[in-house]
């Protein structure tokens, strides 16, 4: 060890530097987490001992159990519904021509540049009582009174998608990119018709892409607090809005901390899933 | 079915880019309630700019962005060019934690940085804004940088060693400059993710920092801010500027 | 040999616990042209790299000029290398890539200038100093390479596969080329290459390197018309390989049963016994194709004829099914001269310009076999 420092420090000084910053900042924190779920509450320094397992017990407590499942069944909600729209989205936009696609995807990157917060805060406009939407449906004759949008399970989910969307897209658009059109063709060459050779061909061949486009939209909308702040009111809440809570405000660590545990796990358990798929398919695990 | 598909994209963009237009229209109505025209008017960007706490949020933003880009950049670039170059114990490991700040869920990484924080007794603030954004900007600068790295001839730094260059002149006369670009990229993306940043910067920053997204966060819980408008469009402008400057560099080094 | 410059002794190298050198010692002189010729796999990229300081033996010891180098890093070490796929530096001018190790050595701006153009005209690229790599054809990148290379003088030039990138034709210009610089510049040259008709060509010496042992280390005539064993036979050149046993021995000559001829044939270097097995080593040139009434020799028929220019090749399957080739050179009093397939002729050589090695321990592989292995490697 010595030696290598004298004979190149440079390289042992980057060494240090990488190890260091992971070390401290990435896996001593998440032991921390760890740590933390299995440990007793206390209002003065936030955790102490003995161990035990009650904030996980705690995850059953039917009151947070109805939070979580129904932060779940949004964010698979708003899963569904990105998959619904991104899907021929990804497969139209891989057969527009490569320079208008250029074009394309930077529109579609350009959204995910800009601050999230402020996006959120654009759909409250259209969204609102007398906001946008209303008025217009209103002058339309489609309705005769305002629509109660806001502040609904829809409008969560509607939040949640609009932010999450090119997440689908992305890698769902790539997956089609690389799928070969001499498949396809040879798939109809051989008998195949054309909901065949979708079900046969097309679908397991662009099952990594939805996988990961799964990965990527069914976390971030358990845990981006603020669209339920924004659009939600008080009772659509996400798992990030009670792990906030009980971090910021309720001040019960272990608890928070064991949600975030059991996000993480959910978050191992769709990456097994995705590498299963392509190993499926015979590609390298990502 | 071509006119099906190409209808079909336009209108998926159509509701992408609705609100943002709406946002940028209302950032110039005159009209107080934010519902109804009221008129062209300049007064929301006025009042912004008169707002002492908000400009100050808008430095603390700029400043904690430029410096975690660029902490992050030099980092990052140094893990890549680690893992590109040397072979050391631990590598899968070194990969594998990268891979997990990447993919963990962003509120599971402020919890467990302010644990952290807490833990140590950091004083809540810009460092510790700074710590927490480097670290969840430093795998995008890693992945940025390693994909440049793949393409990279693994003789060139054998060259310049030949040619007598040690391992540091050979970082900074052939590695820097050829993944030069990858590192602009990197910087304009950490930068924006920086100023973007909500989820991480609740849990970690503290009273005596305030930045801009918090700023507008507390803004935007209650009611409607015209003010929120103006600034959303300068936001927007300004990540626009980024992201083609991003775009335009890549596009130049592949020729 | 002139006085040594490089010497390598007792190397001994392995990856993962694979062997790639083994025990191998090598003298390399001043001022020569020494080729490390062997298929892929057989160490001699290794054993330049450890000479270049990219890699350092488990064993053994790298001697320049008197002084151990072995673990002298590549930068503090007064030889040069011209890469594979030349390794130019993309970001850098042409001028830039050549003036890159004079800067190195920190000398002042006005050498640099100097030493740079004459490096550029040297390889005739004195107008394209200001260009980028990627505005060079595959032959001008190559010349920069070397450039580059030459310019620091170094007391050695390391070439790793310098032409396998370029086409057949810039090769052989490229290879004129070389001999010329090496002749100009007077300093030594080690070459590595898998082309043996590149080797033969160019080298004053020639390395035959196989599974991390040197094979046979000789003169191109005598690797090519004396190969010390059935490897070195095999690589380089076409060889038919006869069964002999030898009938008598008697000083000077000794009498060999083969191809059920009785032929008189020299003693070879290595001891022979009666009933001893051999191979009787003839090159295709070396056949001679006779008429189906001539007495000499063995009769076979024509089973494939190709027209190669300056000469016609052939191959002729005799009575016992054995396939030999044969190339003979176009007689200026018959330009017709041809076969049809299905001819009768017979076979038969001169006197003398056969060559014999021992039947060896691990018995030679068929090419087909060879060719399997080979495949199996990749």
């Amino acid at each position: 060890m010595l030696q290598s420092i004298k004979q190149q420090p440079f390289r042992a000084a980057v060494l240090m530097l990488v190890w260091g910053w992971l070390l401290f900042l990435v896996l001593a924190p998440n032991m921390l987490v760890v740590g933390a779920s299995v440990m007793t509450r206390d209002p003065s320094t936030f955790i102490s001992l003995p161990l035990n397992l009650d904030a996980y017990r705690q995850l059953f407590n039917p009151l947070y159990l109805d939070v979580f499942l129904h932060s779940l069944y949004m964010a698979a909600m708003t899963t569904l519904v990105c998959l619904l729209i991104g899907y021929p989205f990804a497969w139209a936009l891989s057969h527009v021509g490569k320079r208008r696609q250029t074009l394309l995807i930077f529109l579609l990157i350009v959204p995910f540049w800009t601050n999230s917060l402020v996006r959120t805060y654009a759909l409250k406009l259209i969204l609102a009582t007398n906001g946008l939407l209303n008025s217009a449906l209103m002058s339309l004759g489609v309705i005769d009174e305002p629509a109660r949008l806001l502040y609904t399970e829809g409008a969560v989910i509607i939040g949640l998608v609009y932010l999450l969307l090119p997440f689908m897209i992305l890698p769902l658009y790539s997956v089609f990119e690389d799928l070969r059109q001499d498949v396809l063709l040879a798939s109809h060459d051989l008998g195949a018709g054309r909901l065949a050779t979708f079900k046969n061909v097309i679908v397991p061949l662009t099952l990594p892409g939805v996988l990961a486009g799964v990965m990527l939209v069914l976390l971030p909308a358990m845990g981006l607090f603020f669209v339920p702040d924004i659009l939600g009111g008080s009772r659509n809440l996400l798992v990030g809005n009670v792990i906030k809570n009980q971090f910021l405000d309720a001040r019960n660590w272990p608890f928070g901390a064991a949600a975030s545990i059991v996000l993480t796990l959910t978050m191992a358990l769709l990456i097994f899933a995705h590498r299963l798929s392509k190993r499926h398919l015979g590609e390298e695990g990502a | 079915m071509r006119w099906l598909s190409r209808s079909y994209l336009a209108l998926v963009y159509l509701l992408l880019y609705v609100p943002i237009l709406v946002l940028v229209v209302f950032s110039f109505n005159d009209s107080r309630t934010g519902y109804n025209w009221g008129g062209f008017s300049l007064r929301w960007y006025e009042s912004l700019f008169s707002n002492h706490a908000m400009v100050q949020a808008m430095w603390n933003s700029l400043w904690l962005a430029l410096t975690a880009a660029t902490v992050s950049t030099i980092i990052g670039a140094l893990t890549a060019l680690a893992l590109h170059r040397y072979r050391f114990r631990g590598k899968k490991v070194l990969n594998g934690m990268l891979f997990v700040v990447m993919m963990s869920p962003e509120i599971v990484l402020a919890i467990s940085l302010l644990g952290l924080f807490m833990l140590v007794g950091l004083k809540l603030g810009y460092v510790s804004l700074l710590l927490a954004h480097v670290t969840f900007c430093l795998p995008f600068v890693v992945i940025t940088v390693m994909a440049r790295l793949s393409g990279f001839d693994e003789r060139l730094p054998e060259a310049a060693r030949d040619l007598g260059a040690s391992e540091f002149t050979v970082t900074r006369t052939v590695l820097i400059p050829v993944i030069m670009p990858a590192l602009m990229a990197g910087w304009l993306l950490g930068f924006t993710l920086s100023m973007d940043d909500v989820v991480v910067s609740t849990f970690v920053s503290g009273p005596g920092y305030e930045i801009l997204p918090l700023r507008i966060y507390s803004m935007v819980r209650v009611g409607l801010k015209p003010e929120v408008n103006a600034l959303g469009s300068l936001l927007l402008v300004f990540s626009l500027v980024m992201l083609m400057l991003s775009q335009w560099i890549l596009s130049r080094s592949k020729q | 040999m002139t006085k040594a410059l490089l010497t390598l002794s007792g190397i001994s190298k392995q990856f993962d616990g694979k062997t790639i050198l083994n025990e191998l010692s090598l003298t390399i002189g001043d001022g020569e042209f020494i080729t490390l010729l062997g298929p892929s796999g057989c160490g001699k990229t290794t054993l330049l790299r450890m000479m270049a300081g990219f890699e350092h033996p488990d064993r053994g010891s790298v001697t320049l000029s008197g002084t151990d180098i072995t673990q002298t890093p590549p930068e503090r070490r007064p030889l040069n290398t011209v890469f594979q796929n030349y390794a130019l530096f993309p970001h850098m001018s042409v001028f830039d890539n050549v003036a890159y190790g004079l800067k190195m050595e920190k000398r002042p701006k006005t050498e640099i200038r100097e030493r740079v153009e004459e490096a550029l005209a040297m390889v005739q690229l004195e107008d394209f100093s200001g260009r980028k790599p990627h505005q060079l054809s595959g032959g001008q990148q190559q010349r920069v390479a070397i450039a580059r290379a030459v310019v620091k003088r170094p007391k050695m030039l390391l070439l790793d596969e310098p032409l396998s990138a370029l086409d057949y034709k810039l090769r052989r210009t490229m290879q004129v080329e070389l001999k010329r610089l090496q002749r100009e510049l007077g300093i030594t040259f080690v070459f590595v290459t898998h082309d043996q008709e590149e080797a033969l060509s160019m080298s004053d010496r020639i390395v035959v390197l196989k599974d991390g042992y040197i094979q046979q280390l000789g003169t191109p005539r005598e690797v090519y018309e004396r190969p010390a064993n059935v490897f070195t036979a095999r690589f380089i050149g076409q060889t038919n390989f006869f069964p002999g046993r030898v009938t008598r021995v008697d000083g000077k000559r000794i009498s060999v049963d083969v191809l059920g001829l009785n032929r008189e044939l020299n003693t070879p270097s290595f001891r022979v016994s009666v009933n001893q097995l051999l191979h009787v080593l003839l090159r295709p040139e070396d056949i001679r194709v006779l008429a189906p009434e001539d007495t000499e020799g063995v009769p076979g028929k024509i089973i494939e004829r190709n027209y190669k220019g300056s000469t016609l090749d052939s191959v002729i399957e005799l009575e016992d099914g054995r396939e030999v080739m044969a190339s003979e050179f176009f007689d200026e009093d018959d330009p017709a001269f041809d076969y049809s397939l299905g001819e009768r002729v017979r076979v038969s050589w001169v006197d003398g310009w056969e060559w014999l090695l021992a039947e060896e321990s691990d018995e030679p592989l068929t090419d087909e076999e060879e060719l399997a292995a080979d495949v199996a490697e990749h």
